[in-house]
């Protein structure tokens, strides 16, 4: 049997064990892993700093603070979440019990990314572990040093049989896939979504899948621009544009675009001074891969701002690009860098149909002073989820469930919705064995008499 | 397929010919699109012109399931056309309040926002339902989906051969045509549908088939609801009134033939027990469906050649004590008891899903827990026991899709429980609200106002000293969302 199977069969053991049944446990590890993030804090910086030179303020207020507010929440909720649920009964079950009990599914599989590789692998278990499953993690690889860490601090802090830690490549990640699993909640693009799926299938194992897709925002003539432009600016670049919902194109009337232009560099010199590449505050793309990939969609485009990088410290500048055609490839994939394309349209009409005609996103963003126009702009298209006057910052609910769409996801998670993904909800009706007469009327035989066929 | 819309009192003739399939799929997208099925108004005319399909084809739909499955007009009523009209009224009722954008609880730093919920359709949703219910199994989940405002395609089972006829032909006049779509077809066809893209799938079937869905499913990442099966293990307590046991499990386990996902497959039971239950058994059967149960009018048919000489290959395993007569020209099986089954005998390795009932001694609830949880978890489960420790200990140990304590499937018929399976036995859940969620996207939604930009600042890089301090201190105290 291969390390990995043994490992997998280990966890599924340590569940079988039923220690994880009891709410006492599962608090416990969830405490655990509060005093983890607390305790290693500067190692998990400074993991991020190597992996995507992400400064504390960011591994802390983008990762690390959103991991403890869920471990809060769920610490406090688990014992209202996890009760049976009582239904309600029909006028033939009055004298019975119906109700709802929640049960671990068994094993459950998260598969990490690179772009917030603290909180993406996490912030799930949190969720996962809190409904009485056994994980096993796959961070990713292309976060190495995070991937590392979460592989040393993990055991250290939690029960080492039931949350494993698996690192490796494509070739390990297929193996583990072989596997059979209970859930599998998988973080990363559509492509290899496809593969978790099919993988999945042959096991009939549930997924929630994180994907991605171009979230578009639209920039509505009646908004305060300055607001909305260091908003956007903000919720673009953070992370150097890895955010799987960061807004990833604009739309505006062509008689505003210069004036978001001039507002977006406004912004970006606040943020990061003249030069962004001497920012303590911006980040650098994950790899030479993806730098060559996203310096490849500014080629040929109408530069407004930036539009350079720098290969050996794989710096792109925050770019802005103007008038940019609807065929160009900078507008046929996610970009998922630090650059901004400004498409004109000449109505909400006109940008609702635009938006409709593309694959459904993950986030969409709205800005303007008008609710009739944030309303028709929701009520008109669909993605995962929403912000209207500003970006990212719904999925920082725990209350609001975070998941996609169509190509950009199935299933959600985030607080509560995280237990229930993560649980079986198992429909239960008690009845006491006494007094069957009262149900005489449904055996057999039955009044009416038909002629046989 | 005719691209007329029906109207109410519509031709009542059957419609002829076949669309090509992605003709069928590209016009009801294109209708999706223009956003006829959003409007409450829309939906719940769909809704009430099934109430009256119902109604006004009652007799047909009574003939329909006699022919195909030997039905008794009670059978059809409890456990389809009765219920189907439930889910229509239960959504007739509460569509408006479904439809309602749910609000999510606010922090303290978004009390200052809007945060809600929005369930939204999905877009076009593909139905296929399978033969043992299949008015209940067809309709129930279209209800849940034209309540969600999709556009649905639907394949109706074409083993019931009637039954698939009446959907067809009969069902469609009652629906927007533009919107809605029965197409017929066996396995071969089942596959072409599936190349295709669909915003959700929802299956009821056999495992094997299910795996088959989700694959096809995952190439256009299409979520699926896979209504599967199992063995439905059964465990009788020692502390029990027999009679009282025997009365309900015969009921529940040769209602429809046996031809039932939640009925109970096998019993788990001591050998005092079974010695106690058999005669039990005996009395139930005779009471239920008289002295020559063929004759009753209560009993059902085997649906094919292919079950019968399935379910008859099980009348060898362990020993029969009760009925194990057939004949293949009827397609009949006489509700059949068996006992001293092995576990590696045909009847223990495959979901019986006929009136055969093969019952298993063990020595203890423990060896009854761990039996149960070394086989695959089911869709349902059941125990019965005076003891509520019993039935709880049971319950706590084990894992299925469904419980009943005491009794059969009767929680099908609660709206307010979500019907699904788990593992083997499925994903997804539905039946009221359940259903309408299931076909819904619930998209997360935050309205921020544009002022109070104040609040904003300290999101803001450059990140000073003063907001480097600020973070140690509340790195070491307690966690503090900023954004």
């Amino acid at each position: 049997m291969s390390r990995i199977s043994e490992v997998v069969k280990q966890a599924r053991t340590a569940f079988q064990s039923g220690r994880t049944r009891p709410l006492q446990f599962r608090i416990r590890q969830l405490e655990a892993l509060r005093r983890m993030i607390k305790e290693r804090g500067q190692d998990i910086s400074s993991a991020l700093a190597a992996d995507l030179r992400k400064n504390e303020w960011a591994s802390y207020n983008e990762e690390m603070v959103y991991v403890l507010e869920e471990l809060e929440h769920m610490i406090q909720k688990l014992p209202e979440w996890a009760a049976d649920e009582p239904v309600v009964k029909t006028p033939q079950t009055q004298q019975d019990e119906p109700y709802i009990h929640s049960e671990p599914l068994g094993v459950v599989l998260i598969i990490g990314t690179w772009n917030y590789p603290f909180n993406l692998v996490v912030q799930p278990m949190v969720g996962a572990i809190a409904a009485g499953n056994a994980v096993v993690l796959k961070p990713s690889e292309l976060s190495e040093n995070m991937a590392n860490l979460l592989a040393t601090i993990i055991p250290q802090y939690l029960d080492k049989d039931l949350y494993p830690v698996i690192n490796g490549g494509v070739s390990e990640t297929t193996e583990l896939l072989k596997e059979r699993f209970d859930h599998i909640l998988y973080t990363g693009s559509t492509a290899v979504g496809k593969i978790v799926m099919t993988a999945a299938a042959k096991h009939l194992t549930p997924v929630t899948l994180e994907l991605g897709g171009k979230s578009p925002c639209y920039v509505d003539k009646d908004c305060d621009l300055d607001v909305a432009c260091r908003r956007i600016a903000w919720g673009k670049f953070m992370n150097s544009g890895q955010t799987c919902v960061a807004p990833d194109y604009l739309l505006c009337d062509p008689s505003i675009q210069n004036q978001i232009v001039e507002k977006l560099k406004k912004s970006l010199k606040e943020f990061y001074g003249e030069d962004a590449k001497k920012s303590h505050d911006y980040g650098r793309i994950i790899n030479a891969r993806h730098f060559q990939r996203v310096m490849s969609l500014i080629k040929g485009q109408k530069v407004a701002h930036g539009g350079t990088g720098e290969e050996a410290s794989r710096y792109i500048a925050p770019t802005i690009l103007t008038d940019v055609d609807p065929q160009s490839p900078v507008m046929q994939e996610e970009i998922f860098g630090p650059v901004l394309p400004i498409m004109c349209v000449h109505s909400l009409e006109e940008a609702i149909q635009f938006i409709n005609q593309r694959k459904k996103p993950l986030a969409l963003y709205v800005f303007s002073s008008n609710d009739k126009v944030i309303k028709k702009m929701i009520a008109e298209t669909s993605s995962g989820g929403v912000t209207a006057n500003d970006v990212i910052v719904h999925i920082t609910l725990h209350s609001l469930p975070f998941g996609g769409v169509g190509h950009s996801g199935m299933g959600a998670y985030h607080g509560k919705k995280s237990f229930e993904t993560f649980s079986h909800r198992r429909s239960c009706l008690l009845r006491s064995l006494q007094n069957d007469e009262a149900h005489k009327a449904r055996y057999p035989p039955s009044p009416a008499k038909m002629p046989r066929y | 397929m005719s691209n007329k819309c029906a109207t109410k009192g519509a031709d009542p003739e059957p419609m002829l010919g076949t669309e090509p399939f992605e003709d069928t799929v590209q016009r009801l997208r294109e209708a999706f699109k223009s956003g006829r099925t959003r409007p409450a108004a829309f939906r719940e005319e769909q809704l009430e012109a099934l109430g009256r399909f119902l109604r006004e084809k009652q007799e047909l739909l009574y003939e329909a399931l006699a022919q195909d499955l030997q039905k008794s007009p009670l059978n059809s009523d409890i456990s389809e056309i009765i219920l189907c009209q439930n889910e229509v009224d239960l959504a007739l009722k509460n569509l408006k309040t479904w439809m309602k954008d749910k609000p999510a609880s606010n922090n303290l730093l978004t009390k200052l926002d809007s945060a809600f919920t929005r369930k939204e359709p999905l877009g076009l949703v593909l139905i296929i339902a399978p033969w043992n219910y299949p008015v209940n199994l067809t309709l129930v989940p279209l209800i849940g989906a034209i309540a969600a405002g999709n556009c649905v395609i639907l394949k109706p089972p074409e083993i019931s051969k009637r039954i698939e006829k009446v959907l067809t032909e009969v069902l469609p006049q009652y629906l927007d045509q533009s919107c809605f779509a029965v197409v017929p077809g066996g396995p071969e066809e089942s596959q072409k549908m599936l190349q295709h893209k669909f915003d959700h799938i929802f299956f009821t079937g056999s495992a094997r088939v299910g795996k088959i869905v989700m694959a096809a499913a995952a190439k256009h990442l299409t979520p699926v609801t896979l209504e599967l099966g199992g063995k439905n293990p059964c465990y009788v307590d020692d502390n029990c009134d027999p009679q009282t046991v025997a009365n309900r499990l015969a009921w529940f386990r040769y209602f429809n033939t046996g031809q039932t996902c939640v009925a109970p497959d096998y019993v788990l039971c001591s050998q005092e027990m079974q010695e106690r239950l058999v005669p039990a058994l005996q009395n139930a059967i005779t009471r239920f469906y008289g002295d020559d149960p063929r004759s009753s009018p209560d009993l059902g048919r085997i649906i094919s050649q292919r079950h019968f000489k399935r379910l008859h290959e099980l009348l060898s395993c362990g020993r029969v004590v009760i009925g194990g007569q057939s004949d293949e020209d009827d397609l009949y099986i006489a509700p059949t008891v068996l006992v001293d089954v092995q576990e590696t005998e045909q009847v223990m390795q495959e979901e019986v899903f006929g009136p055969i009932l093969p019952l298993m001694t063990v020595r203890s609830l423990d060896e009854a827990i761990d039996f149960i949880n070394r086989q695959e978890k089911a869709l349902a489960l059941y125990v019965f026991s005076n003891d509520s420790k019993v039935v709880n200990q049971v319950l706590d140990q084990t894992s299925s899709g469904n419980f009943g304590g005491n009794d059969g499937f009767l929680y099908m018929t609660l709206p307010s429980l979500p019907f699904g399976g788990v593992g083997k036995s499925g994903m997804g859940r539905y039946h009221g609200k359940f259903s309408f969620d299931t076909f819904s996207n619930h998209r997360a939604c935050l309205l921020a106002p544009s002022g109070l930009e104040k609040l904003n600042e300290v999101r803001y890089p450059p990140y000073s000293y003063q907001a480097q301090k600020f973070l140690r201190w509340a790195m070491r105290s307690h966690s503090c969302t900023l954004l």
